[in-house]
């Protein structure tokens, strides 16, 4: 489903060139929950943006569903990251002035669709979420873990094949970020794709594959799936 | 998509009130300011009769001073002499013809209640009134026979006619003008010709006059003109030795159809001015000119130049606003990159971001529009004020529809093109780029 081959990432000033990623490589299945740790600085949410097609890459080859999506125009990146693509943040990123039920519609307006299929998907994610009686509250008037939610129900909305997390518990409670992973697992059950940037050990060994990055690499971990060995 | 970046735009000024007063402010001033002054040039540069204007020609004759012209480069005289006038209309060589001029007369209503007040007159010939197609409330003008018999009629104007008998028909009714009785065969419905081109002579932007009467009773009342009379030499002492003088005081148009009446006509000019040099008169060479109502507009520079120079400081005024409105809304964007890069993570394009701030300048250079139309109206307003003793200044600070079209459109226009940079720089951020930060 993601295939990445010797990634690179130069990120370079007139006098400094700092890599980001060198030669990063990485397979993910589909159905797969990878968790991607590592300390700060060593290229973890440069993999995610590129994962995301967020940020363009310097060397290397990035295919999402077989498709290679390096030399893709502004207008199909930004639509490939629309239809295929859900994004979680560590700090929510909704829109203050929007409602919920705004929030949620953003990227399906993008979509095109009309305003009846929207409203179907809208209310099925946030009751998925859990804050259906909260549809027309402002951001503000959420908690953190609240907010986290809605971010997830803006991602599940446009059905993605895949989500992307940074840090989505970073910002919470330990008991708001309890229920924000059974949140995120119950999802990958469903058969949603999930790759999670995380700092913390114990919500990364929640994952069913866990990948370590240092100075741009992967240091640790399996950068391919392996299947379960068939039993006789 | 539309209505969507529309409620995205109103929220967006909802959430920064402040500046996006601002930019309103500064698109309204601008607006305003430059509406005030391209108003008052509309209104001195429009064509007054537009349905007829290609086919009515003012004449002039250079019967002036063989030493210097009447005016510099080479122009021959504005007005033309008795003498010329009405041999051209005796003439009667084009489909219609009309001589006039102008004179202050007392009128004596025949209501003894209402006390007798001046007038000011006009003395055209019988064809001035379907020549320039002038509207009638009542009755209508006089015919030939009425210019050869030197009848004692008269057209009122509404005004006068409201004045004189309450508004009612008055055709039939009398009126007396220096004691003498004319009957009135028509009431003008309100016209108003800014310029008033039949006669720049005397300010193109007066009123048109209170009433008309016959050109041959004035002649006979020796009535003299209320305008400009230029003279190249002396005239013997009077009213006979006047008209046969070399002085220049009536206005003559001819109506002719197309470009060969017109050459006709010119050669009918030049064979007229040959045979006046046989008579001794005609000293300069050959310089007859037919201009229609444009060409005699833009001839006698009827908008001024320093209104010209004025329109120039206006635009540049409303540009130094927009370059203001260009670095609020570069503020503005700024402070939403964060938003911008959310909603370009959530798959919007370039594009996308582009249309949804293109929409909300265009919605600030709508709001700031209206803002300047009302501006627009104070400026002409204080113009007024300012200028208030002069009597046509109510004639220039009049604003149509479309003026105020105009100054909504270019509000629009102008903070579209001032929103460009600063929309080009929001398409710019990159989806990444901002996402920790909002």
């Amino acid at each position: 489903m993601l295939c990445m081959q010797n990634i690179s990432k130069v990120y370079r000033t007139d006098s400094v060139e700092t890599h980001a990623l060198r030669e990063f490589s990485l397979t993910v299945d589909e159905g797969e929950f990878v968790s991607v740790t590592g300390p700060s600085g060593s290229g973890k949410t440069t993999f995610l943006n590129i994962a995301g097609l967020l940020e363009e890459f310097s060397n290397g080859r990035y295919e999402l569903d077989g498709k290679d999506v390096s030399r893709l125009s502004d207008k199909e990146r930004s639509r490939v990251r629309n239809e295929k693509i859900g994004f979680i943040f560590q700090s929510f990123n909704l829109i203050p002035e929007l409602d919920i039920f705004d929030n949620v519609d953003v990227p399906l307006r993008y979509r095109g669709m009309k305003a009846a299929e929207r409203k179907k998907r809208i209310e099925r994610v946030v009751e998925i979420v859990g804050l259906a009686s909260r549809l027309h509250h402002l951001p503000s008037q959420l908690s953190g873990g609240q907010q986290q939610r809605v971010a997830i129900a803006r991602a599940l909305a446009g059905e993605p094949r895949f989500l992307l997390a940074d840090e989505p518990t970073g910002n919470l409670d330990s008991g708001m970020a309890a229920s924000v992973m059974e949140l995120l697992t119950g999802i990958n059950r469903s058969g949603t794709t999930i790759i999670m940037v995380t700092h913390e050990a114990a919500l990364a060994r929640r994952a069913s594959r866990n990948i370590s990055v240092r100075d741009g690499r992967v240091s640790s971990g399996n950068p391919v799936h392996l299947a379960p060995a068939a039993t006789a | 998509m539309f209505r969507y970046y529309v409620k995205l735009a109103l929220l967006s000024i909802r959430k920064n009130p402040i500046l996006s007063a601002l930019m309103v402010a500064a698109i309204a001033i601008g607006i305003g300011a430059c509406m005030t002054i391209v108003n008052i040039d509309y209104v001195m540069g429009g064509n007054p009769i537009p349905h007829r204007s290609d086919v009515l020609y003012h004449v002039q004759l250079d019967s002036w001073d063989p030493i210097s012209p009447a005016r510099e480069p080479n122009e021959p005289p504005d007005q033309v002499t008795y003498l010329d006038g009405t041999a051209l209309l005796k003439a009667a060589k084009g489909r219609r013809q009309v001589l006039s001029y102008r004179a202050g007369r007392v009128l004596q209503p025949p209501d003894p209640d209402i006390r007798p007040f001046e007038v000011m007159a006009r003395t055209p010939t019988a064809d001035f009134f379907p020549m320039f197609d002038v509207p009638f409330l009542y009755g209508q003008g006089w015919d030939k026979a009425a210019d050869d018999n030197q009848e004692r009629v008269v057209v009122l104007g509404k005004e006068v006619n409201e004045q004189v008998f309450g508004g009612e028909n008055s055709v039939g009714r009398t009126i007396a003008l220096n004691g003498e009785t004319f009957r009135v065969t028509g009431v003008i419905d309100r016209w108003e010709p800014i310029p008033r081109f039949y006669d720049v002579s005397n300010n193109p932007f007066d009123e048109v006059e209170d009433l008309f009467f016959p050109f041959s009773v004035a002649i006979d009342n020796e009535l003299g003109n209320s305008g400009n009379t230029n003279c190249w030499k002396p005239s013997d002492g009077g009213w006979e030795a006047f008209l046969n003088s070399e002085c220049v005081w009536m206005q003559f148009w001819v109506e002719l159809h197309g470009e060969n009446e017109k050459q006709e006509y010119m050669a009918f000019l030049d064979a007229y001015v040959e045979s006046q040099r046989e008579l001794g008169r005609f000293p300069r060479p050959l310089n007859n000119r037919l201009y229609d109502v444009t060409e005699w507009m833009e001839n006698q520079e009827v908008v001024a130049d320093d209104v010209q120079v004025l329109l120039g400081l206006a635009v540049l005024f409303l540009i130094v606003c927009l370059l203001n409105t260009i670095g609020l809304l570069l503020a503005k964007i700024m402070r939403r990159s964060g938003d911008i890069s959310l909603r370009r993570a959530l798959g919007a394009s370039r594009s996308t971001v582009f249309l949804q701030y293109i929409v909300e300048a265009g919605l600030i250079g709508l709001t700031g529009g209206v803002f300047g139309v009302a501006l627009t109206w104070l400026g002409l307003k204080g113009i007024e004020v300012l200028y208030g003793q002069f009597d046509f200044i109510g004639n220039l600070v009049r604003m149509d529809w479309l003026m105020i079209l105009t100054a909504v459109i270019l509000a629009i226009i102008s903070a579209l093109g001032a929103a460009l940079y600063p929309t080009w720089r929001a398409c710019r951020i990159h989806p990444a780029s901002q996402l920790k930060s909002l």
